[in-house]
């Protein structure tokens, strides 16, 4: 915890100023001021009070047991490889789909942030309808898809990808915009000023200065398609071993034994939580 | 760093989506006359969630060759699934309704017929600490009763039951689903519900069912049915025959169905 003042210095002065990561801001060296510790510690309590309630009433000696049920497993499985696609595909997608609303002057930016930034607050249900009727086997795309080459995206796994996908994406568009919106257009200038075409100056200069946001996005992104229920089970259908993910499976569980649903959650959580801390190690360093 | 990241998780994306192509195959359809097998793929309504499982156990014991695979969502839900190209041979609603509405949109092989009924039952904490008779107990002052919201079946029924009754509708918390009135009941946030007998059944050991009499209940059919273009018709037909066998209707019993 200590350390954070002096990583601000050391090996990444010897780096260009625009590769490297933004300085780290100091610790707060005074008394902090009463107000903002006591809403502080109100907010910790909403993310605390739930987290210990699970930890406390769940029914750990079940736990062994759903672990190596196969049923658990394949949910689990499907849940990693799933979330993880989709976030693949936020990244690849969302960031120039970012790029182009916030760096083009393409007709109807607008109303493209406006579409792509739609699934946040459409339920995720009436997104599972929408999908359907784009990439369903009825759908206004997916009929096409289906006719020409006997494609079917609804009800598999890669429907699971899609949906996910589809909720998750969002949250990698808004933050990229904010991120893209605050860079310092200077450092782009210059960069052309130096002859660097558009990919480079995107790749080697923009890249780099929002990797910060680029990794909320993604993070954001993951966490969103790993605990996504609603579209799944509309677009996907809960067919266990093919779409039936961790969160279908909590579902299925509380309709039989809801001791179980609790333990399931606490696999996805604890599962989670040790990929977060493990890739804020990788990205960010101890802190 | 940020480049490579990029390229780890694009190639993340390519290895996923290749990985998720490679699906499952469609079980062949047996000539008649033989033993059914392969795979049969029931949606049905999770309110049939344990039930349906155990009957699934039991039919795959009696037909070793056969895989009883489930796909359980509300029954609305289903509709659409269904409508949009699931695969599935048979459905199983939770009302006549969404039955009917699958029937409409021409997803569905012959008739439906009622394989179970469903009755409400008031939920209370085990060992009725309010000492609750019936449904008139329930306008009782200082009482918080939870039922469903009127737009689910559930709820629909128990302002059917209260009104037989002649009772008004109890103050309290109103709820999407039944399994959220019988948590809130073993939770002790609400003194009393009204649900299915199946749920207090499902609902453990921390809640006690108070019967509802015939003349105040409203008795719910749950209809089953083939699904057009299912893959595997003749294991379906025989998972139709298993349920309402006397094997079949047993295990719905247990978990508190009524025979249709």
């Amino acid at each position: 915890m200590t350390t954070g003042l002096s990583q601000g210095v050391g090996p990444t002065v010897a780096a260009p100023a625009w590769s490297a990561p933004p300085p780290r801001a100091a610790r707060w060296s005074g008394r902090p001021p009463l107000l903002l510790v006591v809403l502080a510690t109100v907010g910790a309590g909403l993310f605390v009070f739930p987290l210990a309630g699970l930890l406390v009433k769940a029914p750990w000696e079940q736990l062994p047991a759903l672990l190596v049920a196969p049923e658990a497993r394949d949910a689990l499985g499907l849940s990693l490889l799933c979330s993880l696609s989709a976030t693949a595909l936020c990244v690849l997608l969302g960031v120039p789909l970012a790029w182009v609303q916030q760096r083009t002057r393409l007709p109807g930016r607008g109303l493209l942030r406006a579409i792509t930034t739609l699934p946040v607050v459409l339920p995720p249900v009436a997104g599972g309808v929408a999908l359907l009727y784009a990439f369903g086997s009825r759908g206004i795309f997916g009929w096409v898809l289906n006719r020409d080459t006997g494609i079917q995206l609804a009800f598999t796994t890669t429907g699971v990808i899609i949906a996910e996908t589809f909720v998750a994406m969002p949250f990698m568009v808004i933050t990229i915009s904010g991120a893209l919106q605050s860079v310092d257009r200077r450092l782009e200038e210059a960069a052309r000023t130096f002859g660097a075409n558009r990919w480079t100056i995107f790749w080697r200069v923009t890249l780099p200065l929002i990797r910060p946001s680029l990794i909320a996005g993604t993070v954001l992104s993951w966490a969103r398609a790993l605990g996504e229920f609603g579209a799944t089970i509309t677009f996907a259908g809960n067919y266990p071993g093919k779409t039936q993910t961790m969160p279908l499976a909590v579902y299925v569980a509380l309709e039989t034994n809801p001791d179980a649903a609790v333990a399931l959650s606490l696999i996805l959580v604890a599962v989670s939580l040790g990929i977060l801390t493990g890739l804020r190690r990788q990205w960010f360093g101890p802190t | 760093m940020a480049g490579r990241t990029l390229t780890l998780v694009g190639i993340g994306a390519i290895v996923g989506l290749a990985l998720a192509g490679c699906g499952s195959g469609t079980p062949k359809a047996d000539k008649s006359g033989q033993a059914v097998t392969g795979t049969v793929t029931v949606s049905a309504a999770a309110s049939l969630t344990a039930a349906f499982q155990e009957v699934g156990k039991a039919f795959e014991d009696a037909h070793h060759a056969v895989t009883v695979k489930f796909n359980f969502a509300g029954s609305s839900t289903l509709v659409t699934q269904l409508t949009n190209g699931a695969p599935a041979d048979i459905f199983a609603s939770a009302d006549e309704a969404n039955m009917d509405k699958a029937e409409k949109a021409g997803v569905l092989d012959g008739k439906s017929q009622d394989f179970a009924r469903n009755r409400l039952a008031i939920v209370v904490a085990a060992g009725n600490p309010k000492a609750i008779t019936g449904l008139k107990d329930l306008v009782r002052p200082g009482l918080v009763v939870s039922i469903c919201v009127p737009d689910v079946p559930a709820g629909r029924y128990a302002r059917q039951a209260l009104t037989k009754a002649a009772v008004a509708v109890p103050q309290g918390s109103q709820e999407l689903d039944v399994k959220s009135v019988v948590s809130r009941v073993s939770l002790g946030q609400a003194d009393a519900g009204i649900v299915y007998t199946t749920d207090v059944q499902d609902g453990g050991a921390k809640v006690a069912a108070v019967t509802i009499p015939d003349d105040q209940n409203v008795i719910a059919n749950y209809p089953i049915s083939l699904v057009k273009h299912g893959s595997n018709p003749s294991a379906a037909k025989e998972f139709l025959a298993f349920l309402v066998s006397q094997q079949g209707q047993a295990i719905l019993a247990r978990h508190g169905f009524l025979g249709p």
